[in-house]
């Protein structure tokens, strides 16, 4: 089952020290665990009878940490009145319901491990999680259990769950989405039925239907159909009236037109026992493009459920040190002035000057930079940042909306509302071909209403219908429709619909570093020996060492932890110091190092990337670890193929100038940017698009949001925050690089079908329109021939099905 | 073709049925969540039996 068995935790899958010895009776066999934090929640499991989730999971799970007294106390806030108000709602009696967010749910197995767990609890009603988002909604009796034991008992399972407040927009969404269902199914249904019957009168046409039965199919079309235009393609109405009253003629005027007319000519049609009916292509027309619209949306919202992931990147509550003591206050109670602790581990909660203490701070989420920074006395934290190693007392200089954090997300804000052009060109064209149709119709209509005033109405009609831009509304998004399914399954998500078009046009693609072009981890990349020893004996006093230590690099290096460090010492941002087998070892920087053995030797000399992690014993320097950020797999091949396609390439990042050097001379990138905040990206891409140039931003943290948003098209990293998802256009699911030149080259397929599609109508309005404004096309011909063409365009882009 | 008399009105009340069906469905929340229940049903079968061999913690 579990090749490594042996080695590795059996939890949550990473190597065990040698030292420990925590195991856990599992299903009659004893597993081994690798700290006592993995080993508590495995107990957990199996004492609730849930062992079995060890054998249905797909993933590992990732590794569990101790318990902290501190953090179940914080947990018990969450049964403060007061607070609960914002995220609580309170039913008759004792019984509350709240929202959670889970964290660390990795596969299916751990969904059904919570809730048997969950529901398992006395006073618990319900507790249901969706698989799709991972957030849980929880019914449970107040007076029977607390919020706070139950979201300590997810976390005696290995999970971390957050109350939160699913804001207003998650409800507009949720309402949307039920309502397009809705519509889309009546759309359905009545096309159904309607075909049917639609079906039987072409046969009877030429069968000789009684003329009686055929009325009866007219009625029973009409009663079916009705719903579908009033009810379903009712938003077709709604945004062509919008767009009437704003004096823009959209592509929803000529498709309520185009319905609207249809219908009633039908109606009229119906109750004169004479002409044509269009009751099937009213309701096939109405199905299709609801069923494009509701893909489209469906695609947006899963994208862009950032608010609160935004918010969370904030913790809830900050321990405020009043005096000599310290309490535990929630966030929003902060004001400027106040002195607030934050230990290592902590989220600094909102801006501020560090008043005491030192310590290294990870300001990646915000920054892009991908090394943690040294913060002393005097310097300014930033909210939303981590704190590495060492308590840090803050001085709180900015609250709620004048932080950096509030001004990242303000930025996004504005830039998703200045959408790009590109957009909106589609519609201005339609606006033009609708103001012709209706200047064609207006005049036809006054010419036969004089020469031949029996004829006008069904000529009238027939130029309405045949003209009706069916085929030309659906050119297109059945189009994107096929390409972004065949996207899907690559692993590129596509959540807008702009986003395919406006890719085909792209000559300039900026892109972020860390976490894009690099895995945005560090690895290991080479040991140097410098003195007599082996490889592997490094590597093993520097993991025993590391392992005590919280550093990021530390992480890195304490993989390899199978020997045991003793009476270990952490100086902050220089290294750290311990026994190994007796002998006294540092492992840090080079003036950390060098400043302890006896006979040093130099510093290596790196004008690359790479950061350098010294080990020493009291003698000699032992060994120089090279640690850097790798280059994603598959990068330069991708840049090589976009290249290829005519496309510059660009890279921006708020990283240091050397590392960002080394990597833009590994892909052979000319242009290249360093240190760079997001307003600089901004403003860099900005002029850019000023030159004329369409550009698209390849990104994955939040720091980039603004200037995803701000893109003529964005791609996300599927592995970025929900923030960058929610601000791309695109998403790289599968996190290949290679897609991306695929995605282009799939972008201007695309717009190659709409082209022929496009000519397709066009051609077939400019023989059709003279033919029926002379009057040699029957109403019957009309809807025939409109059919056929949508038909036509729908199956021209169903061939981007195939890659 | 009197029969069509008798079959259209009892189509017409199955559609009326089933778009009810639906309207109920979509109002209840039945496609809130699209893949939970797929993966719910398979592990509910699997390990229903486990809740009554409860194992021994270790030493």
């Amino acid at each position: 089952m579990n090749k490594n068995k042996i080695n590795n935790c059996f939890h949550c899958g990473l190597p065990i020290p040698e030292s420990a010895s925590y195991s856990v009776v599992i299903n009659n066999q004893s597993e081994p665990m690798c700290c006592r934090g993995c080993q508590a929640v495995a107990q957990a499991i199996v004492d609730n009878g849930l062992s079995a989730f060890y054998e249905q999971r797909t993933a590992i799970s990732p590794k569990a940490s101790e318990q902290i007294p501190d953090v179940l106390k914080q947990m018990e806030l969450y049964d403060r009145a007061d607070l609960q108000e914002s995220f609580v709602e309170i039913n008759e009696d004792a019984v509350r319901e709240a929202s959670l967010m889970l964290e660390g749910i990795v596969c299916s197995a751990c969904v059904w491990l919570n809730e048997k767990h969950v529901n398992a609890l006395p006073g618990v009603i319900e507790f249901y999680i969706n698989y799709s988002t991972q957030r849980a909604r929880l019914k449970w009796d107040d007076s029977q259990i607390h919020l706070s034991s139950i979201l300590k008992a997810i976390s005696e399972i290995g999970y971390i769950a957050h109350p939160y407040n699913p804001d207003h927009q998650e409800q507009i969404h949720r309402q949307e989405r039920q309502r397009s269902l809705r519509r889309l199914f009546v759309a359905g249904i009545g096309m159904m039925q309607v075909m049917t019957y639609a079906v039987a009168l072409y046969a009877g046409a030429y069968q000789n239907m009684e003329h009686t039965t055929k009325i009866l199919f007219w009625w029973v079309s009409l009663l079916i159909a009705t719903p579908v235009v009033l009810y379903a393609a009712q938003p077709f109405f709604i945004s062509a009236w919008r767009d009437l009253k704003s004096r823009h003629l959209g592509m929803d005027v000529p498709v309520s037109l185009a319905i609207g007319g249809a219908f009633l000519a039908s109606v009229w049609a119906t109750l004169t026992q004479q002409g044509e009916v269009y009751f099937d292509s009213v309701s096939m027309f109405t199905f299709f493009l609801l069923t494009g619209r509701f893909l489209e949306m469906s695609a947006r919202q899963r994208a862009g459920q950032a608010a609160e992931e935004l918010m969370r990147l904030l913790p809830a509550f900050a321990l405020r040190k009043v005096g000599n003591s310290e309490e535990m206050v929630p966030v929003s109670d902060l004001v400027v002035g106040d002195c607030v602790l934050i230990k290592p581990g902590d989220i600094v909660p909102v801006d501020g000057v560090v008043i005491d203490g030192s310590s290294s701070v990870d300001e990646s989420l915000l920054t892009g930079e991908s090394k943690p920074l040294r913060r002393v006395t005097g310097d300014m934290l930033v909210g939303g940042s981590l704190n590495v190693e060492s308590p840090l007392l803050m001085n709180v200089e900015k609250v709620g909306e004048e932080t950096v954090h509030a001004s990242i997300v303000r930025l996004l804000d504005r830039a998703q509302t200045e959408k790009p052009e590109i957009a909106r060109i589609a519609d201005r064209v339609a606006g033009w071909f609708v103001a012709v149709l209706l200047v064609i119709a207006t005049v036809v209509a006054w010419w036969w209403w004089k020469h031949a005033p029996e004829d006008a109405f069904w000529i009238v009609l027939a130029t309405l219908v045949v003209t009706c831009p069916c085929a030309l509304s659906l050119a297109t998004p059945a189009a994107i429709a096929a390409a972004t399914s065949t996207l899907t399954q690559l692993g590129v998500l596509t959540t807008r619909g702009h986003a395919l078009e406006t890719l085909s046009h792209v000559d300039q693609i900026i892109f972020d570093k860390t976490g894009t072009l690099t895995e945005g981890e560090l690895h290991l990349e080479q040991v140097k020996v410098l003195h007599d020893t082996d490889e592997k004996n490094c590597l093993t006093i520097a993991g025993a060492l590391e392992a005590w230590s919280e550093h990021p690099i530390a992480k890195v290096l304490s993989k390899n932890n199978s020997f045991q460090a003793a009476s270990v010492t952490a100086t902050a941002g220089k290294g750290v110091e311990g026994l190994v087998g007796n002998k006294l070892y540092r492992i840090g920087n080079y003036e950390f190092v060098a400043g302890f053995c006896a006979g040093r030797s130099e510093p290596e000399q790196d004008n690359t990337s790479n950061t350098l992690v010294y080990l020493g014993d009291e003698q000699n320097m032992l060994a120089v670890f090279v640690l850097s950020d790798s280059i994603r797999q598959g990068a330069q091949l991708a840049l090589q193929a976009i290249r290829k396609l005519g496309i510059d390439v660009h890279l921006l990042s708020g990283d240091e100038i050397k590392t960002v050097t080394a990597v833009a001379q590994k892909l052979d990138i000319i242009h290249y940017k360093a240190g760079f905040l997001p307003e600089d990206k901004l403003s860099y891409m900005q002029g850019l698009q000023a030159k004329g140039h369409v550009v698209a931003m390849v990104g994955d943290g939040v720091n980039d949001a603004p200037v995803l948003a701000g893109a003529q098209v964005s791609l996300a990293m599927g592995g970025g925050t929900r923030l960058a998802h929610a601000s791309a256009d695109m998403i790289l699911l599968s996190e290949k690089l290679q897609n991306l030149p695929e995605s282009i080259h799939m972008a201007k397929r695309t717009l190659g079908i709409i082209r022929q599609n496009l000519t397709w109508a066009v051609l077939y309005n400019a023989i059709a329109i003279p033919l029926a404004v002379s009057g040699f096309i029957a109403p019957w011909m009309a809807a025939l021939g409109m059919s056929a063409s949508s038909l036509l365009v729908v199956l021209n882009a169903l061939r981007l099905k195939k890659l | 073709m009197s029969v069509l008399y008798l079959i259209i009105p009892i189509v017409i009340l199955l559609v009326a049925l089933a778009i009810w069906l639906f309207m109920w469905a979509v109002k209840s929340g039945q496609f809130e969540d699209m893949e939970g229940p797929a993966h719910r049903i398979l592990l509910d079968d699997d390990l229903k039996s486990d809740d009554d061999k409860k194992q021994k913690p270790p030493e």
